[in-house]
């Protein structure tokens, strides 16, 4: 067929302009949701607690990703300076995922447990006062912002739309035993979400004050999770390079 | 004549002007802070602990400005030109593309007070909220419709290239937008939602998205704009037309495969990212087909650039269209792209391409196309050669420090002492980079000056092309 035929015809036009647009997608993401491997089998990846979720929210309000990847990549600079590299496991509960593209400041995919509470908290209000070369912003406000989780459950609800598995029903409570834990499985309980943000604030006590439940509280919460839920001594080395 | 003077009549050129003035408003706003947001990396007292002026609130705030404010109004604009100007025929339906220009402007203005306020899905060049996102949609499908029905209209049995590209941009950034925002809002009356996809699958969807906002928002939708105003305003025709139909037909299928080459080396599988490569490599023929059939069209023309500035910003945009759809292949190379990904390389790439191609080329394209709408000339072409040269000098600026800030980082992350340890912390490369960052804001310091002083020389252009019809009309009657 001669090109001047698309040229005089509109609907040819964009009938093959689509076919041609649309092959690079289907070709590329769609076997994502359907290979099995896509996604490591692997222990201990849970979906978040209701403050760390809440953390999550914050981290995102932010704009945090802008500056701060969540990807470590499977370098030897990488494994000494972060850890194990990510697994797409980890990320699996991540809606949107969050792994950046930029290092203007470090990866965070395994600060986890690396700092101290106080050390946290100290750092996002002034970064500067522990890290003098930090060009990271101040963040005064979450200390002085108390946290709103009225909407805690709702934002669950819609996570569980989206295929995380927070539980509403007995039956839906059962499965997070079975799959979890206990312990995990009454943290995914929507109908105590408020319940178990109060209590995970005043047991883990984030932010350094014992009385107030502030954006800084499920700030911290989430960052000291973050990449903690693998126990990577778990898996011989090289275990996951069959996933790649 | 009289009969073309009468069609000329008839063209809408009202919603082109619209358009045209807010591309410039947006403009300058978006590259003023991006200017600031760059202040705030050299110098970060400049964030003055409010909470909606940080980096993390206002980098959104200015590629939304320059991409969808900027980009967005100037295709637009150019659009409704070309296809009117290409066919022969008025705009389709006034209120329709009235309805186009209130929608898109106020999905921008929306889009950057609620990053300010907080609202963001935190997706790059997509943190559009979801009710933002729905209007966008519905403005983009009218958009869609005027413009196939202006084409449908036509005079001429040929669709001019110009318009392929077009189309091509309408289609597929509606298909891109459409499965990229696919979430669930947490309450219908709020703006929080959670996108529908997750981690690998997400982060895939996510830069297929991107790199395609970069190759049809940015790139076909461009190159449509150049193969209208390079022939007309080098009096030439179109170098070749087999080249047009090849690069077109290859561009934009190619474009789709390329996105997970921003997913080099992480949790993405290596059969998707070795497909990405591959296809990024591919890419670097139909990119040059196009700069190739842009800089030939000239030839013949070439003592115009002694004379002509919007030839300047013509041939300096093509250009840099030919340079970074080199670096970018070469980039999306596994081994360059474990060095250069999270640094300001990538940083750089996007603004050679965001400076030195789209923006050059809307610039050129403004300077030809504003005065025909005003029926005069430019009010003052020494301002053009102003603005010529802060702009350049602001991008090459800006892209040197970019490659050294991000080069030297990359570097300086992977250094190992002689005893096999890190050589260095994170925040020794972080230290590093002040002396780059402040060269890069005052590169584009200067390019946000030389688009202000645009903006007041079409400004002053269209008052006299105003108070000449005045004067005109007045000695008619």
């Amino acid at each position: 067929m001669k090109h001047d035929k698309i040229e005089k015809n509109l609907g040819l036009l964009m009938l093959f302009t689509m076919v041609v647009i649309s092959i690079g997608g289907l070709v590329e993401i769609v076997p994502l949701f359907h290979i099995n491997d896509t996604i490591e089998k692997v222990d201990g990846v849970r979906p978040y607690t209701p403050l760390e979720l809440r953390g999550r929210d914050l981290y995102q309000r932010e704009g945090c990703y802008l500056c701060h990847s969540q990807m470590i990549r499977p370098f030897r600079d990488e494994q000494l300076r972060y850890g194990h590299y990510s697994l797409a496991a980890e990320s699996k509960y991540d809606h949107p995922f969050q792994w950046g593209s930029k290092r203007t400041g470090p990866d965070l995919a395994r600060v986890g447990g690396k700092y101290s509470n106080e050390w946290q908290v100290v750092h996002l209000n002034a970064p500067r006062s522990v890290v003098p070369e930090s060009i990271m912003p101040n963040y005064p406000w979450l200390l002085k912002n108390d946290l709103d989780y009225s909407d805690i459950a709702d934002r669950m609800r819609a996570l569980k739309k989206v295929g995380v598995p927070y539980s509403e029903s007995k039956a839906e409570y059962e499965a997070n035993v079975k799959e979890f834990g206990a312990e995990v499985a009454e943290m995914l309980d929507i109908q105590k979400a408020q319940e178990n943000l109060i209590k995970q604030a005043q047991t883990g006590n984030y932010d350094g004050i014992p009385n107030r439940i502030t954006e800084m509280e499920a700030m911290v919460a989430y960052l000291q999770m973050l990449g903690t839920l693998v126990d990577f001594s778990q898996y011989d080395e090289g275990h996951f390079v069959q996933f790649r | 004549m009289a009969h073309s003077m009468a069609a000329k009549a008839e063209y809408n050129y009202d919603i082109i002007k619209k358009f045209a003035a807010m591309a410039m408003v947006w403009g300058v706003l978006g590259m003023f802070v991006g200017f600031y947001a760059a202040s705030e990396l050299a110098f970060p007292i400049l964030n003055f602990d409010n909470q909606y002026i940080t980096f993390g609130r206002l980098r959104p705030v200015h590629t939304t400005l320059v991409i969808f404010g900027f980009g967005g109004s100037a295709l637009f604009a150019t659009s409704y030109y070309v296809v009117q100007r290409t066919c022969q025929v008025r705009l389709h339906g006034d209120g329709m593309a009235n309805f186009t220009f209130w929608g898109w402007q106020i999905s921008v203005a929306l889009g950057v007070i609620s990053y300010m306020a907080g609202y963001t899905q935190a997706r790059e060049y997509a943190e559009f909220e979801w009710p933002i996102d729905l209007l966008i949609t519905v403005t983009w499908v009218i958009y869609l419709y005027v413009y196939v029905m202006t084409i449908r209209k036509r005079s001429q049995p040929h669709i001019y290239v110009a318009n392929w590209f077009y189309i091509a941009f309408i289609l597929a950034t509606a298909l891109l937008h459409v499965f990229n925002n696919l979430a669930v809002p947490v309450d219908m009356l709020g703006m929080k939602s959670y996108s529908l996809f997750s981690g690998v699958q997400d982060a895939m969807t996510q830069w297929w998205y991107g790199h395609n906002a970069v190759g049809f928002f940015l790139t076909a939708a461009f190159l449509g704009m150049m193969y209208y105003f390079v022939p007309k305003q080098a009096g030439r025709p179109v170098y070749s037309y087999r080249l047009s139909v090849i690069h077109f037909w290859a561009l934009v299928f190619l474009y789709m495969w390329v996105g997970g080459h921003h997913l080099h080396w992480t949790a993405l599988p290596d059969w998707t990212s070795t497909l990405a490569a591959t296809f990024s490599i591919i890419l670097l023929m139909p990119s040059w087909g196009g700069m190739i059939n842009g800089i030939m069209t000239m030839s013949g023309a070439w003592d115009k650039l002694r004379t002509d500035p919007i030839m300047r910003f013509l041939i300096v945009s093509l250009s840099f269209y030919g340079m970074s759809t080199f670096e970018g292949p070469m980039m999306a190379l596994k081994s360059v792209n474990a060095l250069s990904h999270y640094t300001d390389w990538t940083i750089g790439h996007v603004h050679s391409g965001a400076l030195g191609w789209v923006a050059m080329v809307s610039f050129g394209s403004f300077y030809h196309m504003v005065p025909k709408l005003y029926n005069t000339k430019m009010y003052s072409e020494k301002l053009i050669f102003v603005h010529f040269w802060l702009a350049t000098i602001g991008i090459v600026l800006y892209i040197t420090a970019m490659w050294t800030s991000g080069i030297g980082q990359g570097l300086i992350l992977r250094a190992f002492d002689s005893y096999g340890n890190l050589a260095y912390t994170f925040v020794e490369s972080v230290s590093y980079l002040h002396g780059p960052y402040i060269t890069r804001a005052i590169g584009g310091a200067l390019f946000v000056t030389g688009a202000a002083i645009m903006a007041y020389n079409l400004y002053m252009t269209a008052k006299q092309g105003k108070r000449e019809a005045a004067k005109a009309a007045a000695a008619a009657a």
